[in-house]
């Protein structure tokens, strides 16, 4: 082959072993951009402003009492430390109701006297209105909303991403949903997963090996879906049976079908940590006379210790992603978990479930890419930590 | 003479047993999991497939027909994600393991492609959305949809690559050098062939996985109902997974779509056991390939 052809395809090789730090560098970037775009913004829908008197102006109030507001949970602007009087909500259909259209002015030229007048006469008012419907330098006083910071998207309890005209953007409810099937799923799937490994490493034979090996694999390469679909139409009436419930869906549901499909995780790579103990420590262990049994618990998994841990958070890390099947199981209530038997939602299955509706460039699209961000920074936080553990090993 | 303890020996000798038994049954429960759920959706599906199912496309809003257009628009995502992941990271796994000298920047692009296969599926799909369908203005398409699954599968290829690669004998790339032959000669001539097999091996465990993935594909390419084929790569196109979450969540009537789920899941598995079969065939060979050397 010709010198430089040869050349450029080292080149080009070389490229190519690069790709995936590339790649990965790419998903950061478009992960962050929108993900942190979203901390720092008011949680207002795009295109609309709340209009208040200018002494209403003064108050700051946080995304759930604004939610309550325009729900009627709360009437009177004493309720959110202002002066005694109604909130009144009025949207454009009433300004057009309440002013006639000369009035207002054809493109609603105009609005900004009209909403100057009625918020002259019932100060207590609070006008949602379309910006277009305003004019660019109007000099009305807008309702003054906390900001979404970090610690509040993380640490807020509630979920309601949808409500109009102000969304609320609390994250704990998910984290929690998300952590609690993840968490649970692993505490059922440890039992059976260490005994297989144990199994697999100690106890079988080869020709038992051969079969059971490629049988684990197939459970691993089972799409999710088709767990999903599973854990619909098996294990959500058998839950709701077990437990009498109304509904099937919940936590439980779900962290048991994770709890199926981690399995692989747990069993291959702790069955690894095991199989690798130099057989020096395992005969050494023998010849002072130990059963085979008590080499296995008081020797092997004690030297594989980091290893099966290593096994634990891998297998955590991949329950926290996993979307399909937690999607179609788990009920999906944006709420705050109450327990194993009631709905919850995961934040892979809220980006699923969302993602769809959101608007391109929205605060909700933001909000589910920051959503992402939490993700990622999870699994590779676990990530990192089976890195380091498997390298430790190594030493 | 010694004396036994006798007591403590008898105790030690059950109690091996009993563990033993515990985890052999444990590891048959894990088996007979497996074979629940296969057995679950093979006998409730296998009355569903027949030619109409395969060949036909919905109808009755999803009650009736089959699945052709998932059918054919999965294979369509099989085709492009592979025939942009399979080279890159055939290439990527011959840089780790043939070019790269230095140590760090081995562990380096080693870390940087663990992180990548630890990454959530849905994550990827986000990422599809935001560069792909977005930035690049590839709209909800079938590159949008093969790229994406593309990245996803990357780290399988490039890792099954590697270790195959690595269980190529060296004798072989010096007994190549010393007749003369360039070192990018001896991958191709000499080390490529042996480890053919087993890099295959990586393929077509990456199908399985990309047949399967819905997460990547929802807001990248996955369309909820086309009666008709996909005639571009800019065109969205149905999916089986994404077909089957689509009819057993959405359905209005449920019973009436159940077959059709049923039937669905049962397609998926199919191609997850062919893909797995074959997997292990290929396997087998390369490792009696590998120890007749």
């Amino acid at each position: 082959m010709n010198r430089s052809i040869e050349k450029g395809v080292e080149v080009l090789i070389k490229t190519c072993g690069y790709f995936t730090s590339v790649v990965v560098v790419l998903i950061v970037f478009f992960l962050f951009k929108e993900g942190l775009s979203f901390v720092g913004s008011t949680p207002v829908e795009e295109g609309f402003s709340i209009v208040v008197s200018k002494a209403n102006s003064a108050i700051t109030i946080n995304s759930v009492q604004a939610k309550d507001i325009f729900d009627s949970k709360i009437h009177n602007w004493s309720e959110i430390s202002g002066k005694p009087d109604f909130i009144r909500l009025f949207d454009l259909d009433d300004l057009l109701e309440i002013f006639s259209p000369e009035e207002l002015g054809a493109d609603f030229e105009n609005s900004e006297v009209c909403i100057r007048r009625l918020l002259d006469s019932l100060p207590g008012a609070m006008v949602v209105v379309l910006n277009a419907a305003l004019p660019k330098d109007h000099k009305l006083h807008t309702l003054q909303l906390d900001k979404i910071t970090l610690y509040s998207f993380l640490s807020d309890r509630q979920w309601f991403p949808t409500a109009k005209p102000v969304g609320v953007y609390g994250a704990l409810p998910l984290l929690l949903g998300t952590l609690l099937v993840s968490i649970m799923a692993i505490i059922l799937a440890l039992p059976f997963g260490l005994a297989g490994a144990i199994y697999l490493a100690e106890i079988a034979d080869n020709r038992v090996r051969n079969w059971l090996k490629p049988l684990i694999e197939l459970l691993s390469g089972i799409p999710s879906v088709v767990y999903g679909f599973f854990g619909l139409v098996v294990i959500v009436p058998f839950v709701q049976q077990v437990f009498g419930l109304s509904v099937g869906e919940t936590a439980l549901s779900g962290s048991i079908v994770l709890a199926i499909m981690a399995l692989p995780t747990i069993i291959t790579v702790s069955e690894d940590a095991i199989r690798t103990i130099p057989s020096d420590v395992r005969q050494a262990s023998l010849a002072l006379g130990a059963s085979h049994w008590q080499t296995i618990t008081r020797v092997l998994i004690p030297y594989a210790a980091s290893g099966i841990s290593a096994a634990i958070i891998l297998g955590v890390g991949r329950a926290i992603g996993e979307t399909m099947a937690v999607l179609m199981v788990t009920g999906n209530a944006a709420i705050m978990p109450h327990g194993l038997t009631h709905p919850v939602r995961t934040i892979p299955a809220t980006i699923a479930a969302e993602l769809g509706e959101a608007s391109f460039g929205g605060l909700h699209f933001k909000a589910l890419f920051a959503l992402g961000c939490v993700l990622f920074v999870i699994t590779f936080v676990t990530n990192y930590i089976v890195d380091s553990i498997s390298r430790k090993r190594k030493i | 003479m010694i004396e036994f303890p006798e007591k403590a020996d008898q105790i030690k000798r059950w109690s091996q047993i009993f563990f033993f038994g515990l985890a052999r049954i444990l590891s048959i429960s894990i088996i007979l999991i497996l074979l629940l759920i296969l057995y679950f959706i093979v006998s409730r599906g296998i009355s569903v497939i027949s030619w109409e199912f395969l060949s036909a496309a919905p109808k009755e809003s999803m009650t009736q027909g089959g699945i052709m257009p998932a059918l054919v628009g999965t294979l369509y995502l099989i085709f492009w994600s592979m025939l942009i992941a399979f080279p890159i990271g055939v290439m990527a796994g011959i840089y780790v393991n043939e070019y790269s000298q230095d140590g760090r920047i081995k562990r380096f692009i080693k870390m940087m492609t663990n992180n990548l296969s630890g990454i959530p599926s849905i994550v990827f799909g986000l990422f599809g959305m935001a560069l792909f369908v977005n930035y690049l203005n590839f709209g909800a398409s079938i590159l949008a949809g093969s790229l994406t699954l593309a990245l996803l599968s990357l780290p399988l290829i490039i890792r099954t690559t590697e270790e195959s690669l690595k269980s190529v004998d060296q004798g072989f790339r010096n007994g190549s050098y010393a007749l003369g032959a360039s070192k990018l000669y001896t991958i191709r001539k000499v080390v490529l062939p042996i480890a053919f097999p087993n890099i295959i091996t990586g393929l077509i465990l990456s199908i399985g996985r990309v047949s399967g993935e819905t997460a990547p594909i929802l807001f990248t390419c996955a369309a909820y109902f086309l009666p008709k084929l996909p005639s571009s790569v800019m065109e969205q196109c149905m999916a089986l997974p994404y077909h089957l979450y689509v009819i057993a969540t959405s359905g209005t009537d449920v019973a009436k779509t159940r077959p059709m789920a049923y039937g669905t899941a049962l397609v998926l598995i199919i191609i997850v056991l062919i893909v797995n079969l074959f997997a292990n065939l290929l396997r087998n060979y390369f490792a009696s390939k590998v120890k007749m050397k």
